[in-house]
């Protein structure tokens, strides 16, 4: 994966951190979206009921993926589409290239897309001598200043209005005078340089927020009209995938377009979601290619534990919510998928190889905020859990006793259950070393924990059993 | 070659096929929400997009035209004369204009799919009254009208409304207000690549066409 920094993260965070204007742009933001998220939620009396079907249908997909992908493949060729399979980013970049060069274009229009961001798509096509051009706001200020995202849904959250505005004074040589730090008047910029590409580049380039089988249906969502753009205007669309993005039924989408937007930006719906199904006569793009691509996904799907890191829907209100995240930023996780979905995510696409990769698992409290946000209830802090066990397991062999204890806590933190079981036999547990509620001396290999501080104890009535006893009494 | 190559490692990393579950969808396929017309109101000036119930189609077109000055606008050709004044000048599209000759237009009047009251949404299927996909997308003004039995209650009724629309291969736009960025700072502001305005004309009755 390109854009990978290869310092593990606990290294990328300290620098991160040294930032004080980033973790200020950062914490203004996400606090932000944190309150408009909560209140838009509020209003579905289901909620829970999306977020249980969500999850239901991303993994009843994956079941059935290599019917379904065959389906799509069905769907999409008989509206006109074209169907292309990749293994990994290098074949799918190059059946990008040669489609772009069968039309003599020397420069593409873009369409926000993280999945081009992880094959490095932009980079392999300047090889070929193709320019690819940003249309998202955010992207485009990320490609202007040479800089890598930060966030899936906000790229450039790392940067505040008035750096904004020096970017773009430098970009586009305009007068100090001409340009005041008002979001408005810097994306009136943006439309402007914009406009004539999206008239003139005869070929665009965009993911997929969803691709449905049943029907060979393809869809982005979006805020700014820079998507819409791109796939009616040029004259050839391709657009890339990832297998998991692919639905079974149209009927999916009144799941899935209640959770996104409220989850993302924190709207009731956000401003375009644009839905194509192959190629319209007389409407739209002349030819559209559809890129299936792998990428290590197939690992992630052989991983009966990590898997549901497939489910994930480039929300980012996990990123939103993670006080890990609010304090280093996007950059720190090394990735294109920063927070908490790309400490699981990422190492279980590149694998666990690296300083790096083994370090992501790590970068988390554990607070489990992540998977109470999940639309599609992605267990992120079962899977880190886990991953930090294999971590353990590889580097010390293969049996020690850290490596199992995250093993069983993994075990433990997958049902409720064993949960409350654990939490019952600590109690006992703990009697003969506690005193005052605190315990100050762990025996055995935990006596390093308690050397220095000192361990709270486990309390006699756990919250869930509190709540379940208290629950409707006021 | 890699499509057998990706179809065998993704049955390998499954393993044993399993039986899959049902979905539940015992969330809200109704919201029996009674006043969807106040409420599709309320939602889309949420978006700081105007919303104008009305009886009179042409007279709704003509104030709004008047109001933001717009002398020419573009339309699709099968839009219904009696919706527009006689005295704006009109570009109609016959699925023949060059974008270019579209940004001529000032503004662009068109009708609707459905709209959904409880998301403040408009979807059109660029099929009657709508234009293709261009025309609602490169005026600056978008003037659109809908119709009361076009409004449905949520999301699931829109969606099981447009399988006919998808089924008959039609393109789709859902619209929530005009075009909006959050990527600066994370607020929203208006006005970005779409239409920087949009006006819904809500029509309470069926005129006669």
């Amino acid at each position: 994966m390109p854009f990978v920094n290869p310092k593990p993260y606990q290294e990328a965070a300290k620098i991160a951190l040294e930032n004080p204007q980033l973790r200020r742009n950062l914490g203004k933001a996400t606090t932000a979206i944190r309150e408009k998220r909560l209140k838009v939620v509020a209003e579905l009396p289901d909620w829970q009921q999306l977020r249980d079907a969500g999850a239901a249908i991303k993994e009843n997909a994956m079941q059935r993926l290599p019917e379904l992908l065959l389906q799509l493949e069905a769907s999409v060729q008989k509206a006109g589409g074209k169907i292309h399979w990749a293994t990994d980013a290098l074949e799918a970049n190059n059946i990008v290239s040669r489609i772009v060069k069968a039309h003599q274009a020397k420069e593409v229009i873009k369409i926000k897309s993280i999945t081009t961001d992880e094959i490095g798509l932009n980079d392999a096509l300047k090889g070929t001598g193709i320019t690819a051009i940003e249309t998202d706001l955010a992207e485009l200020i990320v490609q202007l200043a040479h800089d890598h995202p930060s966030h899936i849904l906000v790229p450039a959250i790392h940067k505040n209005r008035a750096e904004i505005r020096e970017l773009f004074l430098k970009s586009f040589n305009l007068e100090p005078k001409d340009l005041t730090d008002e979001p408005r008047a810097l994306a009136e910029v943006a439309r402007r340089y914009l406009r004539e590409k999206f008239l003139t580049v005869p070929v665009a380039i965009s993911g997929a927020n969803f691709a449905i089988a049943e029907t060979g249906t393809v869809g982005v969502v979006e805020s700014e009209g820079n998507g819409r753009m791109c796939l009616t205007l040029p004259k050839v669309l391709i657009s890339i995938m990832g297998i998991e993005k692919v639905l079974p039924e149209l009927r999916d989408l009144e799941v899935m377009l209640q959770l996104l937007p409220r989850s993302s930006t924190a709207e009731r719906m956000n401003p375009y979601t644009s839905l194509w199904t192959g190629v319209h006569t007389g409407d739209g793009p002349e030819e559209f290619h559809l890129v299936l691509l792998d990428n290590g996904r197939t690992k992630v799907l052989a991983d009966e534990v990590g898997r549901q890191a497939l489910h994930c829907i480039r929300c980012s209100a996990c990123l939103n919510v993670c006080p890990v995240y609010e304090r280093a930023g996007g950059h720190a996780y090394g990735s294109v998928y920063p927070g908490p979905i790309g400490a699981i995510l990422t190492p279980q696409l590149i694998g666990l190889e690296s300083d790096h990769a083994q370090s992501l698992p790590f970068a988390s409290s554990l607070c489990g905020a992540c998977y109470e946000v999940c639309p599609v209830k992605i267990n992120i802090p079962e899977i880190l859990v886990y991953l930090r066990g294999q971590v353990v397991e590889r580097k010390t062999g293969f049996f020690n006793l850290e490596g199992a204890a995250l093993k069983s806590m993994a075990w433990v933190f997958m049902d409720v259950k064993r949960y409350e079981f654990a939490q019952k036999a600590a109690r006992v547990g703990q009697i003969p070393m506690t005193k005052n509620n605190k315990i100050s001396s762990l025996p055995g290999l935990l006596a390093g924990w308690t050397n220095s501080r000192d361990l709270p104890s486990v309390p006699q009535q756990a919250f869930r059993g509190w709540w379940r006893e208290n629950k409707g009494k006021s | 070659m890699s499509r057998e190559t990706m179809l065998s490692t993704i049955k390998s990393a499954l393993g044993t096929p399993r039986e899959t579950s049902t979905i539940p969808r015992n969330y809200r396929l109704k919201t029996g929400e009674k006043d969807v017309l106040h409420l599709l109101e309320e939602r889309i000036s949420d978006y700081r997009a105007r919303v104008h119930i009305t009886k009179d189609i042409q007279k709704t077109i003509k104030d709004i035209l008047e109001r933001l000055q717009i002398t020419k606008i573009a339309v699709p050709h099968d839009l219904p004369e009696t919706w527009l004044p006689n005295s704006v000048e009109k570009i109609i599209d016959h699925l023949n204009l060059e974008p270019r000759e579209l940004e001529n237009a000032q503004a662009v009047v068109t009708g609707s799919r459905l709209a959904i009251a409880e998301t403040g949404t408009i979807v059109l299927d660029h099929s009657t009254h709508q234009g293709r996909r261009a025309l609602t997308l490169i005026p600056d003004i978008h003037i659109c009208v809908v119709f009361e039995r076009d409004i449905v209650d949520n999301l699931p009724s829109a969606i099981s409304r447009l399988h006919s629309s998808v089924e008959a291969g039609q393109p789709i736009t859902f619209i929530s207000g005009p075009s909006a960025t959050s990527d600066i700072e994370l607020n929203r502001v208006e006005g970005v690549h779409g239409p920087r305005v949009l006006e819904v004309v809500l029509v309470k009755l069926e005129p006669d066409l």
